[in-house]
């Protein structure tokens, strides 16, 4: 496998050549919480405004035409993106949290009643957790969590014992925002298929990272969001096996979702516009037709690999740092995620000196609280890494959190000395 | 952030002056930023003529919501009540001496919010910015 060029493509991306402060130029270490987008993309959505900008589906004049054209040859390569078996299985939704809503709101509102299992993880993003409390208030469905080991693994033998349940759903991530992990989820989704249950997967994490194979997972629901993966932001994906699909009722009503309007009743339109209700983000879905292109160019293979590489050096040198603890698993495990806490520092101290220095991280719970409750703390900072980050990058942070000890008065000294 | 600003704060989160339980009290309130999980619990003491004899805070976060906290008990003690309600957040970030973006401002005045649903004698949660 080829390595990447990180000098030539971070010239693809012209945010990266920007200063936050004077003489500082920016690190960006937040691509868990949004990637940057490359020129092709911003072009791709550029050009549509200026050259053919129109409704699509409902017009007959050129631009119409040529804006229609544009926005499903989009959804093509989407699909092809994460090999869905048809692109009428691709859903456009504003985020992948709306994704996982309208599955819990229209698959599971018919398919869930009083005393169903859901099984979920102390691992999932509020976006994977919420929806399934609010349908548990509705419905009086039950629902189970597997575990997060010590080590920032899912728990299987309780995934499985939980299983013998008989759930209806099993609803987990691919891979964690906070402790990076990467679930083995095609295990996990067949021995969901064995007990008889469903999978949604929240793949908002994976898809900007990791090739993904969809049908190769046989998840039957698949969620991700393209302002992580150099898109823009605005637009999520769904996609559900079309069965699966087909027997779900709408999930919201308006224009697009239907073939026909009487007064007092509608027939639905056919996938995927059923569940496109209303003028989609047209722009957006471009963008993200050009995002993918881009990442498939570079290749999948190689950005994960150079990631993994990345992060285990990330991981070494966090490791130097005294009071530092990094969670989650080790590099062979995960993603290029490091969430951390420093010793008698709150994390927000943390990411505001590393922003005096021009580097961007997150500081809090990640839209994860369940589980920095279960490791006992509030907060935690989190350095995330994308295809455009290199070992300088790593390094201008390991600089920053010396200057974060040096300014909470932890003395660097060279051992022997009196510590003031 | 100015250098002297910041080490007054960091000296105030490392050392807070402040901090503890008073046990009997007579007001008592808490309250977090749910954004970054701050949390500060105030507790006072006031005497028959509705003066602060004692107060002190409790709590966890950065150091600019526990500093702000600090500095902010120290404030009120042996004020009467009425003067205590009305401290604005411009009180606060002066005794801070730092600019504060947004996300921080909530950090610097979550320990006001709290004295403030405490002196008004509100339930636990139901203190909103507007008495800021
Ligand atoms: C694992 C995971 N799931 C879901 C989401 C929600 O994505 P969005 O906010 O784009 O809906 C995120 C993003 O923060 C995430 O990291």
């Amino acid at each position: 496998m080829q390595t990447l060029n990180i000098e030539a493509l971070k010239r693809d991306f012209p945010i990266l050549a920007r200063e936050v402060h004077e003489g500082i130029p920016l690190v960006y270490l937040d691509s868990a919480a949004t990637s940057q987008k490359p020129a092709g993309v911003l072009d791709a959505m550029d050009t549509y405004y200026r050259r053919y900008n129109a409704n699509i589906h409902r017009g007959v004049h050129k631009l119409a035409e040529e804006a229609t054209g544009a926005y499903e040859s989009a959804r093509e390569r989407i699909s092809r993106f994460v090999n869905a078996n048809q692109a009428r299985e691709i859903i456009f939704t504003r985020n992948a949290t709306e994704a996982i809503n309208l599955v819990a709101y229209s698959w599971g509102r018919k398919n869930l009643t009083k005393g169903d299992l859901v099984i979920l993880t102390e691992m999932e993003h509020h976006s994977n957790l919420v929806p399934w409390y609010i349908l548990a208030e509705e419905r009086g469905i039950e629902l189970a969590y597997v575990p997060v080991t010590p080590e920032g693994l899912l728990d299987l033998d309780t995934y499985r014992m939980l299983l013998e349940r008989k759930p209806k759903l099993a609803a987990f991530t691919h891979m964690s925002n906070v402790l990076g992990t990467i679930n083995p989820v095609r295990e996990m989704i067949a021995a969901a298929h064995a007990a008889g249950a469903l999978a949604l997967i929240d793949g908002a994490q994976a898809v900007p990272h990791l090739p993904v194979d969809i049908q190769e997972l046989d998840a039957d629901f698949y969620a991700f969001s393209s302002h992580k993966m150099c898109g823009p932001t605005g637009l999520g994906i769904l996609y559900g096996k079309e069965r699966l699909l087909e027997a779900m009722p709408p999930f919201m009503g308006g224009g697009d979702m239907i073939k026909r309007v009487e007064l007092g009743r509608f027939t639905v339109n056919d996938l995927p516009h059923k569940f496109e209700a209303g003028t989609p983000a047209i722009a957006e879905v471009i963008g993200l037709g050009a995002a993918v292109e881009y990442l498939a160019e570079i290749g999948m293979e190689a950005i994960h690999a150079h990631e993994r590489q990345l992060i285990q050096y990330a991981l070494e040198r966090l490791e130097e740092v005294p009071g530092v603890w990094v969670f989650g698993p080790e590099a062979s495990q995960k993603g290029g995620v490091a969430a951390f806490t420093f010793d008698g520092v709150h994390p927000h101290d943390v990411a505001e000196i590393l922003d005096g220095n021009g580097i961007a991280v997150r500081a809090g719970h990640h839209c994860a609280m369940p589980l920095h409750q279960k490791f006992n703390i509030t907060a935690t900072a989190r350095a995330s890494f994308y295809l455009y980050n290199d070992h300088r990058d790593v390094d201008v942070l390991i600089e920053g959190l010396y200057k974060v000890r040096k300014v909470f008065g932890k003395n660097d000294k060279p051992q022997g000395q009196a510590h003031g | 952030m100015d250098d002297l600003a910041r080490e007054l704060i960091i000296d105030r989160y490392q050392n807070p002056q402040h901090k503890g339980r008073l046990d009997p009290h007579d007001l008592g309130y808490e309250d977090d930023n749910p954004l970054c999980g701050d949390h500060i619990r105030i507790e006072l003491r006031v005497d028959e003529n509705d003066v602060v004899t004692e107060a002190v805070f409790d709590g966890h976060g950065c150091s600019i919501s526990q500093a702000s906290a600090d500095l902010l008990v120290e404030k009120i003690i042996g004020k009467p009540l009425a003067e205590v309600r009305a401290i604005t957040k411009d009180d606060v970030l002066e005794s801070l001496g730092i600019e504060l973006g947004p996300v921080r401002l909530k950090c610097a005045l979550l320990s006001l919010k709290v004295l403030k649903g405490g002196v008004y004698g509100l339930e636990a949660g139901q203190a909103s910015d507007e008495l800021l």
